[in-house]
């Protein structure tokens, strides 16, 4: 993966989630990509990847409904394509894997899609897309005086799509991955060693099997809380839906709720971004608090800093006077 | 065509790849299964019933419905036999065989799902979750939901569509789909 860089210009493919229930994955990854003023450009006339639907029903279709997005941004002379949609992702990027290494499907795509496809375009998560701007990401972090992460720690989620199977995983270690956790560690922020990172937090059953996503969820929840995590950050809108709006059913009672943010809101907020830009009112969990306790750390911080540096200030003065003394009575 | 009829292990393979007769019954997979407390056969069981081609229970038994296709079982199967591969191929072949013991509620999600595609180009979940609930009957759950998600902005009454929606049906006709 080649760095990018200000002034560089990928494919962007946000899938149907981000068109609907997880739109502030959108608004931040775009917010995100303009600060660092990489172009972000919409497939042109895109379609669903199928999700688990697809490759539940049949093979065939799970590879070609990812591969005409694919066929479509290479005609477009795109190298590259960001899925920030951890599914979307996972499917493109196994479409790709397919056709490069069965042959049986790999034939046959061209056809099925009714367009030519030469299978070069490198598909990217939100996780990769932030990586390769880690260094600038990095910088401009630690250069703004109100990184409100510094002393935050944080829950890195990655799941199931993100880092299995393994010829499509995010980090070179899928049982103990750390990509996200070194962008939590970028802006400044410490990643807490946690249990359940790449547990399934029931993804797609959400809606049919809506039990089994409470009792997953539940043990995520409960395991970052175990390990003082003040928020749990994601790369998926399917882990987002089940952490953050199915959370009440999660929580006991008297239980304060643990918010749940995009990588690409954890980002935006390290460079400044303000909060309403990265939809940050648009979770279930109210972020608001987190925001807040932050940013009273952040202010104490800064008075922290600021009495020290006046108390250095004194002494060294004083320090001067008394030299300054010395020497005059030295004279005198 | 072979006269032979191939045991249920070799056309797993054929299909996919996924070699099930190489298990050995270790029992990660099932360790490691997030569904294993919710569905009545583990992974390592359906592989048993693979590897003893015990074709009808394995298409027909609802716990092949429960596999999320979180991989975790692929990713640690000492023996590279792909579990999860070998449980979606058996999910093809029962609905192909017309066998499918789905529980109602998955099936109906994953068929509005597709049918969603092939006339639209995309999932609008508002109507995703209208069709879900017809299909499978569950009218009543997350009806809460709906407000707060409106109030959100996270849910839209109007679904998207492409352009191109021809090219969604002739690519389900080509991979001889009918959602």
């Amino acid at each position: 993966m080649t760095a990018l860089t200000a002034g560089a210009r990928v494919a962007y493919y946000p899938g149907c989630s981000l068109h609907g229930t997880s739109r502030e994955y959108d608004e931040s990854l775009r917010a995100v990509a303009q600060a660092l003023d990489i172009g972000v450009d919409e497939i042109d006339d895109w379609s669903c990847c199928g999700a688990s639907s697809a490759h539940t029903t049949d093979h065939l279709l799970s590879v070609a409904l990812p591969a005409r997005n694919l066929a479509i941004a290479e005609a477009a002379g795109y190298d590259q394509v960001v899925a920030p949609c951890a599914a979307c992702y996972n499917r493109l990027a196994s479409a790709r894997h397919a056709v490069a290494h069965e042959t049986s499907i790999g034939e046959r795509i061209p056809d099925v899609i009714g367009r030519p496809f030469a299978n070069g375009v490198e598909v990217l998560s939100a996780i990769h897309f932030l990586q390769a701007a880690a260094a600038t990401i990095k910088e401009r972090a630690a250069a703004q005086r109100s990184n409100p992460f510094v002393d935050a720690k944080l829950a890195a989620y990655y799941g199931c799509l993100l880092v299995r199977p393994a010829e499509i995983s995010v980090d070179d270690d899928p049982e103990a991955p750390r990509a996200l956790d070194d962008l939590i560690a970028a802006v400044g922020a410490t990643p807490v060693d946690w249990n359940m990172r790449v547990e399934c937090c029931g993804g797609s059953y959400s809606v049919s099997r809506t039990a089994s996503v409470v009792r997953l969820g539940r043990a995520i929840i409960n395991d970052a809380r175990k390990h003082e995590a003040e928020a749990i950050v994601v790369a998926c809108p399917l882990c987002h839906s089940n952490l953050d709006l199915r959370q009440k059913a999660m929580t006991a009672r008297g239980q304060a709720p643990l918010p749940v943010l995009f990588i690409t809101q954890v980002v935006g907020l390290a460079l400044g971004l303000p909060p309403e830009q990265l939809g940050l009112d648009r979770h279930f969990v109210a972020t608001t608090p987190f925001l807040t306790r932050l940013h009273e750390r952040t202010i104490k911080r800064q008075g922290e800093e600021a009495r020290k540096q006046r108390e250095a200030a004194a002494k060294a003065a004083a320090k001067a006077e008394k030299a300054a003394a010395a020497t005059g009575g030295g004279e005198a | 065509m072979n006269a032979t009829p191939r045991t249920l292990a070799a056309e797993i393979y054929a299909a996919s790849g996924a070699n099930a007769a190489t298990c050995y019954q270790c029992g990660k997979c099932s360790a490691g299964c997030p569904m294993a407390a919710d569905s009545s056969l583990r992974p390592h069981s359906i592989m048993r019933l693979v590897m003893q081609n015990r074709r009808q229970q394995a298409l027909t038994d609802p716990s092949i419905w429960y596999c999320l296709t979180c991989e975790t079982c692929s990713q640690r199967c000492p023996n590279g036999c792909d579990p999860a591969r070998v449980i979606d191929a058996l999910r093809e072949m029962s609905l192909e065989a017309g066998l499918s013991q789905v529980p109602r509620t998955i099936k109906a999600f994953h068929r509005a799902f597709l049918e969603q595609i092939r006339s639209n180009g995309r999932i609008h979940e508002v109507g995703l979750v209208m069709e879900y609930k017809m299909r499978s009957g569950d009218l009543i759950k997350d009806v809460t939901n709906a407000p707060p998600m409106f109030a959100r902005g996270k849910l839209s009454l109007r679904p998207e569509r492409i352009r191109d929606t021809e090219d969604m049906k002739r690519i389900f006709a080509k991979c001889g789909v009918q959602p």
